[in-house]
């Protein structure tokens, strides 16, 4: 069983996060913690001083974390991308696919049904943020080039 | 028609092997009820008052033989020999053993079938028009563009937790027989300067708060739908009220921040998403379309229909549509028998309207929103063929659009959240409406029943639509007027005080008699309802 999952290079951010009112009202601080209300877009011009934004799931079938994780890779966020809260082995491969790449989960995970969840799709429909190619991509190699 | 390529068969047979690991695991009791129940909502499975219930996904409602072969067959297998026919393009099993589920998916995909996302808060089942093809009137096949959306939405990764379930349907011509504008997110297919897009429509719904869906855009391109949608579900995924489940539809938030707000936000969305390289290339939409090509039509065919057998005169007028191609017809199979239940096939049926298909229909055939089968391709000489097998297997009912065509929700029969039971009432209006003539005299008249205020029997959109309500813990049910599914959109008004199941039929047997009355030429229930309005309908019924 595995209390944190981390698939990054190298140690996790230590630091507290902060709350986003705090963090955005504050200059030193570098990791800062979204909750399900909260817009994660209010973070972008912080962007390069952050090296942890905790996104937190108080549910795990309230889905707004997954729009807030891609919208900060979207706008080209590097930093580490923690989901913490409700998080169980059915919902990693998806936060994966959304720029999690660390979790704190309430509950610890069982790392052989994390590795299935994570194995068990070959392919994807969809172009999100994990880089891998879609189905559509790979079934017209000649226009995806460059 | 689409066929899988290996890629879409790995990921519905990968659905499969996760389904049948988490069956597992709440069989052994590694898994607790409550944390198997979102898993296996995903998958289609409820747990109803008698037994599971599993729906699979017809996707934009065509079938080929075989695949409407393998649902009889499972029908007889693993259900108690009946499939269900549902308002949106699905069938479902009434009677499931949870230990069979696994194996059912498992037959289903050897069939490029599944139940992927037919229940849960995420993105269902697209439905479209089940003259899709063959009608006369589209702009394009809209199929094409429902199973690039099917495609995109499966295990979608930022929308499986919506605050609510999001229903998607998309038509391509005028006429609307898939009720585009009472979905979350409606898609019309247009032509601007020669180039196809869509229309777009968001906030529709039913259930109980109905309405209608505005329109959000006038035209998107086919090589932009993808990430427009995003941007769409994006701000619904964001900003969708997750406070109290019955405030949670798209629906909901278009209202309370009205639409020019919505679309402004999606309008930013969009403009920030086209930029992310989400959207298909054309070539892809490209690929899909050349499945949905025009099948091998023969040429130089008769266009005559031997009419001298007047019970098959009778069922060519009501149950048979014009088709694009000379010497062809469109077949509507009625599933709505006057003492049957709304949408219920036997798996002996199932099996005889999959053997027509490959037989007289270039293996093709499609279900309606009306619970309705449809055999798309059918040569004009072999009508009266099909007609008499449809009429040794009780599938011969001429009814379509008419009084006894009713759409009914399974109701307290089968529903752990009815207040009454839909079906006996259908069956009781049918009776009482039984006669042909009176019927026919009656014409187009769309009754629907809801068995609660969750309304899956489309009682808002009914001509005439009835809500069972539980009034101290008694049955009634409430009468509306004036709703309509099609093109010209309505949603129907409450008459007044509520009825038992006896005096709802004599109401509406009422509001039919003021009708004929009352028409002008030409008009249909529903037309005479809205010259006249409610007032005279009232008097009839209370006065
Ligand atoms: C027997 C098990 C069923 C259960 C427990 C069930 C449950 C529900 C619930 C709770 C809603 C309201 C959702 C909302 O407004 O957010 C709903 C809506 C709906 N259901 Fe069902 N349903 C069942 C069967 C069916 C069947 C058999 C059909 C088709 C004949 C159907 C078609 C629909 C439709 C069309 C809606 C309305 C969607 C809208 O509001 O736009 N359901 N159902
Ligand atoms: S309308 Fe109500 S009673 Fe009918 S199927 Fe839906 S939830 Fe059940």
């Amino acid at each position: 069983m595995v209390e944190f999952l981390s698939f990054r290079d190298g140690e996790s951010a230590q630091e507290p996060a902060v709350t986003v009112e705090s963090f955005t009202g504050q200059t030193n601080a570098t990791a800062v913690r979204v909750e399900p209300g909260e817009d994660a877009r209010e973070l972008l011009p912080y962007l390069d001083r952050l090296s942890l934004v905790e996104v937190n799931f108080p549910a795990y079938g309230d889905g707004r974390g997954y729009s807030a994780a891609r919208i900060l890779r979207e706008s080209g966020y590097q930093g580490e991308l923690r989901a913490v809260g409700d998080v169980l082995v059915d919902q990693i491969n998806a936060m994966r696919r959304c720029g999690f790449d660390s979790f704190h989960p309430n509950k610890a995970l069982d790392d052989a049904a994390v590795d299935r969840a994570l194995n068990r799709y070959a392919d994807v429909y969809q172009k999100a943020i994990d880089g891998r190619q879609p189905v559509w991509a790979k079934r017209h190699p000649e226009k995806i080039d460059g | 028609m689409y066929r899988y390529d290996s890629y879409d068969q790995s990921i519905v047979d990968a659905r499969v092997d996760e389904f049948r690991d988490q069956v597992q695991r709440r069989l052994t009791g590694a898994l607790t009820e409550d944390q198997f129940k979102p898993l296996r909502l995903m998958n289609g499975l409820y747990l109803q008052l008698h037994a599971y219930m599993l729906r699979v996904a017809i996707p934009y409602g065509t079938l080929s033989g075989k695949q409407m072969r393998k649902l009889g067959e499972i029908a007889a297998k693993y259900d108690k020999g009946y499939g269900h026919f549902t308002t949106r393009q699905n069938l479902q099993y009434n009677w499931i053993k949870l230990a069979d589920a696994p194996d059912i998916l498992a037959e289903l995909a050897t069939v490029e079938m599944h139940a992927i996302q037919t229940s849960g808060n995420c993105i269902r089942n697209i439905s479209s028009d089940q003259y899709a093809g063959v009608s006369a009137d589209e702009v394009a096949d809209p199929r094409p563009w429902a199973e690039l959306l099917r495609q995109w939405s499966s295990f979608h990764p930022e929308f499986t937790y919506l605050p609510r379930k999001f229903k998607i349907a998309v038509i391509a011509s005028d006429d609307d027989r898939a009720a585009m504008r009472l979905h979350d997110i409606g898609l019309k297919l247009v032509s601007k300067d020669g180039v196809i897009g869509a229309e777009v429509y968001a906030g529709g719904g039913m259930g109980r708060t109905p309405m209608v869906a505005p329109q959000i855009r006038d035209f998107v391109p086919e090589e932009e739908i993808v990430s427009y949608l995003e941007a769409c579900l994006r701000v619904y995924n964001r900003y969708g009220r997750r406070d109290n489940k019955y405030k949670a539809r798209i629906k909901i938030l278009v209202h309370e921040i009205g639409v020019e707000d919505y679309k402004r936000q999606v309008e930013e969305e969009f403009a920030h998403m086209k930029q992310l390289g989400l959207n298909p290339p054309v070539e892809e939409l490209d690929r899909i379309r050349a499945f949905f090509a025009n099948p091998a039509y023969e040429t130089g065919l008769s266009e005559a229909i031997d009419r001298a057998d007047p019970a098959f005169a009778l069922w060519v007028d009501r149950q048979v549509a014009a088709h694009k191609q000379p010497g062809y017809a469109i077949v509507n199979i009625s599933l709505k028998p006057l003492t049957g239940i709304p949408g219920d096939a036997s798996a002996e049926q199932i099996e005889l309207v999959a053997s027509l298909a490959e037989q007289y229909s270039l293996d093709e055939l499609r279900v309606t929103h009306a619970q309705n089968l449809v055999l798309p391709h059918v040569k004009k000489a072999d009508l009266y063929a099909i007609w008499q097998k449809l009429e040794n297997a009780g599938l011969a009912e001429a009814n379509l659009d008419l009084i006894t065509d009713i759409i009914a929700c399974p109701g307290l029969d089968y529903c752990a959240l009815a207040n009454a039971r839909s079906i006996p009432l259908a069956q009781k209006i049918a009776q009482r409406f039984a006669d042909a003539e009176r019927q026919a005299e009656l014409g187009e008249l769309k009754l629907k029943i809801s068995g609660c205020i969750n309304a899956c029997g489309h009682h808002h959109a009914g001509h005439i639509g009835i809500l069972g309500v539980d009034r101290k813990g008694v049955e009634n049910f409430q009468l509306s007027l004036g709703g309509s599914g099609a093109e010209d959109t309505s949603l129907g008004q409450i008459t007044g005080p509520g009825f038992s199941e006896d005096g709802v039929v004599d109401a509406i047997e009422k509001v039919t008699d003021l009708y004929l009355a009352q028409r002008e030429s030409g008009e249909r229930f529903l037309d005479t309802y809205r010259r006249l309005g409610m007032k005279p309908f009232k008097e009839a019924i209370y006065g």
